[in-house]
């Protein structure tokens, strides 16, 4: 069994029902850590020590966020800033995540189509997640593949949310438990792909 | 000639008011000012100073107020870095210059025990007239001015053996006639007088340590000002008649007194309550210096007098500088420690009047003795100026820069007025960060507690321009202003910006009435104090009721914001009721309608994550069938 933490930033999450939802999903499974860094430090003021200690404790760490102007809100990159620091986590000596996983799982309000050369967004998923994908081979992690939620402006009722929050909640447990071939997890496009497939009886808003 | 004592009173501070201001403006300070006040005003010139033996008594107190002000600056481990230089060269000069002196006396033809006597006399410098100057040209702590510092302090600790000596050089024949040198323990056998004198000593050293504090924080309590300016010249005439009834320098034993007070948080207000009676006091010992000065005497005997000074200073400063070499001064501190040290100190005059009532010294000789060491003293300002402007600037001029410091004094960048709940916590916070703060406080309960927490706590009103120098507002960048009271912060404000322009002034107001006061009056930074507490309390508030945090500490932010710029704007119209009142509606209506439209919630804080405008305008450019199917 894997220990998985999730790393969760939205900064204005009463704005985002799918969020919400995927929160409440996975918030009180057992083995995970959900961990709200917004509410965590209102005022930005990360506690590094702490930070650093709980990431000690579990071997599966998953930042979850909005995809905002392709990156992370802020506090994540304020949140990586302070708390992989030198001789820690990377550089000389520093090796204190070495071994652990690191993932995305974003929401995004672009469709799959857009994110590829020829799309208006130009690039893919992946190769815009290139600095995470670095961040974490530099900290001597694994970086897998993103857990991706595209259209995310559109899935507003509990009803359209559910079939998210369910395929959420199988990726985190899948993780959990081993149950993931982690080897393709680190080359696929996205981690949803790799789910085994489950018939569902939900009215699936979108593809 | 009026003797009534309040016509001298006007005389004496007429010619200081006169004399001083000019002396200064013309670049030879205040001791020259006054010297010369002293001999126009002296009985051989317009004749309107008596001869003043009272005056001249009472004017020594002023050389002892200024020794317990320096005690004041020194703190005890200070001092005890000294004591090479106290011991070493004091002991050398002492002794080099006697033997150098009674020599040449001896050679003169004077009997031996004689030039002993003169010797010894005239080994002495003047703490008065060196330390003022120094003080006033601002070299008293360069490496020179502390080697003087240290002789000085050695002389007045000689003082006491000396005076011992001086009934055993008496002439045989005369000794039957000589009678002790004071009526105190001076009579008891020299074992008992050397006790009384360590008993003495001992006492000023503890009750300094151990009694004064608690005395101090007794007569603070009071709050009465002048009680406190009592209790600190009840202090210095104490120690006076003390060390005079066991026959050591009284003004020794203010030096020392004022070293075991250097640490206390009442030095500050000590220092500026005894510095003006220091300052008048020692100008009526300059002017009484200079009346001394027997000009019709030194007339007759030009050749004599003038070649005697001149022969005398010369062998002292050559003692001086030698030294100076010896213990490794550079040149021009060596000059400075020659130069300022080699006139012959007042207390000459009290042994001289001892010589000759002991008959070691005949009459004649005696008078020339005492007009010789009136003019050199005379001499010695005008030496130093011509120190400062010729001789100094051809050595190098960063050497006494560099040497400054010695003598700690309060430099730190923050001072904070007014210790309360508000200033205890902005010390704290500053002093955690490594910046270094000076409190002023009024309550000495306060400062006491402080300062068992280990900063730099002084009791005083912050009011006082005097305090504010000795607190360091010179040297300082930033005032704070915490006290309670509205209009005493006014005053405070206000003294401090017209004294310390370059000071940044943060002041607190009790609410926004205060506030705009002193908005209006200019003042850049002020903080209403209850403007925190509440915005803190509200962001809990809003937590608590389910407002995610970081969006209640944006709103409570932006809240800030708009307030303070609401209060900056209608601190224009204060005063003004009419409109203020006008403005005051509309600026309520303002932020109102801000709350009811969302106006700080969302558009001004997080318009851009607000993704209603961005799903709509999607749905806009996306085919009518997407739409369909999206809401289905």
């Amino acid at each position: 069994m894997n220990k998985v933490l999730i790393l969760f930033a939205h900064p204005a999450l009463e704005k985002s029902q799918v969020n919400v939802q995927l929160m409440r999903a996975v918030r009180n499974l057992p083995g995970v850590t959900f961990h709200d860094l917004y509410e965590a430090y209102p005022q930005l003021l990360i506690d590094v020590k702490r930070e650093q200690r709980l990431v000690e404790e579990h071997d599966i760490v998953i930042f979850q966020h909005p995809f905002y102007w392709y990156s992370s809100p802020s506090i994540l990159k304020e949140w990586q800033d302070l708390v992989l620091e030198y001789g820690y986590a990377y550089g000389k000596g520093g090796v204190a995540f070495k071994g652990k996983y690191l993932m995305n799982a974003i929401t995004t309000g672009g469709p799959k189509e857009a994110y590829r050369a020829e799309g208006h967004n130009r690039f893919t998923i992946r190769q815009f997640l290139t600095p995470f994908d670095q961040t974490a081979n530099l900290c001597n992690m694994i970086y897998l593949a993103p857990f991706v939620i595209h259209r995310s402006l559109f899935i507003v009722t509990e009803a359209q949310c559910a079939p998210f929050a369910d395929e959420f909640v199988r990726t985190i447990e899948a993780l959990r438990d081993g149950t993931l071939d982690l080897e393709a997890a680190r080359k696929a496009e996205r981690i949803n792909d790799l789910l085994p497939a489950r018939t569902l009886d939900f009215k699936a808003a979108t593809r | 000639m009026n003797t009534s004592p309040l016509f001298q009173t006007f005389i004496y501070l007429a010619a200081a008011v006169v004399a001083v201001p000019i002396s200064k403006r013309a670049g030879f300070g205040s001791v020259l000012g006054y010297l010369l006040a002293g001999v126009l005003i002296g009985p051989h010139l317009l004749g309107w100073a008596g001869k003043g033996e009272d005056v001249s008594h009472f004017a020594e107190f002023g050389v002892i107020m200024m020794l317990f002000l320096i005690g004041l600056e020194l703190q005890p481990k200070v001092l005890w870095k000294l004591r090479v230089p106290i011991i070493g060269l004091g002991t050398l000069q002492v002794t080099l210059t006697a033997a150098v002196i009674a020599a040449g006396a001896a050679a003169l033809g004077l009997p031996w025990r004689a030039a002993i006597a003169i010797g010894l006399t005239l080994a002495m410098s003047s703490t008065a007239i060196v330390l003022q100057s120094l003080q006033e040209k601002r070299l008293d702590k360069t490496a020179g001015g502390q080697s003087g510092f240290s002789v000085l302090l050695f002389q007045d600790i000689a003082v006491i053996p000396i005076l011992a000596l001086l009934p055993l050089l008496a002439s045989p024949d005369a000794a039957g006639s000589a009678k002790p040198v004071h009526d105190g323990v001076a009579s008891l056998s020299p074992g008992l007088q050397a006790l009384s004198v360590l008993a003495a000593v001992v006492g000023v050293i503890a009750g300094g340590r151990f009694l004064a504090r608690p005395v101090f924080r007794f007569i603070a309590g009071s709050r009465l000002r002048e009680v406190f300016t009592a209790f600190a010249l009840f202090l210095v005439v104490g120690i006076t008649l003390l060390m005079e009834k066991v026959g050591m320098s009284p003004a020794l034993g203010a030096f020392l007194a004022g070293v075991m007070l250097a640490d206390s948080e009442y030095r500050h207000e000590l220092e500026g309550d005894i510095e003006p009676f220091k300052g008048l006091l020692l100008g009526l010992f300059f002017i009484t210096v200079g009346a001394g000065v027997d000009l019709p005497y030194i007339a007759s005997h030009a050749g004599l007098v003038l070649g005697l000074v001149a022969a005398i200073m010369a062998v002292k400063a050559g003692v001086l500088y030698g030294l100076g070499m010896i213990f490794r001064l550079e040149k021009a501190q060596g000059v400075l420690l020659a130069l300022s040290l080699c006139q012959v100190g007042e207390f000459a005059f009290v042994l001289l009047g001892l010589t000759e009532q002991f008959h070691v010294l005949q009459g004649d000789g005696v008078r020339l003795l005492v007009a010789a060491v009136a003019l050199s003293m005379v001499a010695t300002p005008p030496l130093l100026i011509l120190l400062e402007k010729t001789i100094l600037p051809r050595f190098t001029r960063a050497a006494p820069k560099r040497e400054m410091d010695t003598i700690e004094s309060e430099d730190a960048p923050v001072i904070i007025a007014g210790f309360g709940r508000m200033g205890n916590m902005i010390g704290r916070l500053l002093e955690i960060n490594k910046v270094r703060t000076t409190v002023l406080d009024h309550d000495s309960e306060v400062v006491d507690v402080v300062r068992k927490l280990g900063l730099r706590a002084y009791y005083g009103d912050a009011s006082r321009l005097d305090l504010l120098h000795a607190a360091g507002a010179a040297k300082a960048k930033v005032f704070i202003l915490a006290i309670d009271d509205p209009v005493k912060t006014i005053e405070i404000a206000e003294t401090v910006r017209k004294h310390f322009p370059h000071l940044e002034i943060l002041c607190r107001a009790s609410d926004r009435n205060d506030g705009y006061g002193l908005v209006n009056l200019g003042f850049q930074y002020v903080f209403r104090e209850t403007m925190g507490t509440s915005l803190d309390m509200a962001f809990q508030a809003l937590r608590l009721v389910g407002v995610r945090g970081h969006h209640a500490h944006r709103v409570v932010q932006a809240f800030r914001t708009y307030n303070e710029a609401a209060f900056r704007d209608m601190a224009k119209h204060w005063g003004d009721r009419k409109t203020f009142m006008e403005q005051m509606r509309g600026k309520i209506r303002e932020g109102e309608n801000l709350f009811k439209e969302g106006g700080i919630t969302q558009s001004e804080v997080d318009a851009a994550w607000d993704n209603t405008a961005l799903r709509e305008g999607m749905r806009g450019v996306m085919a009518e069938a997407e739409v369909k199917a999206l809401d289905q």
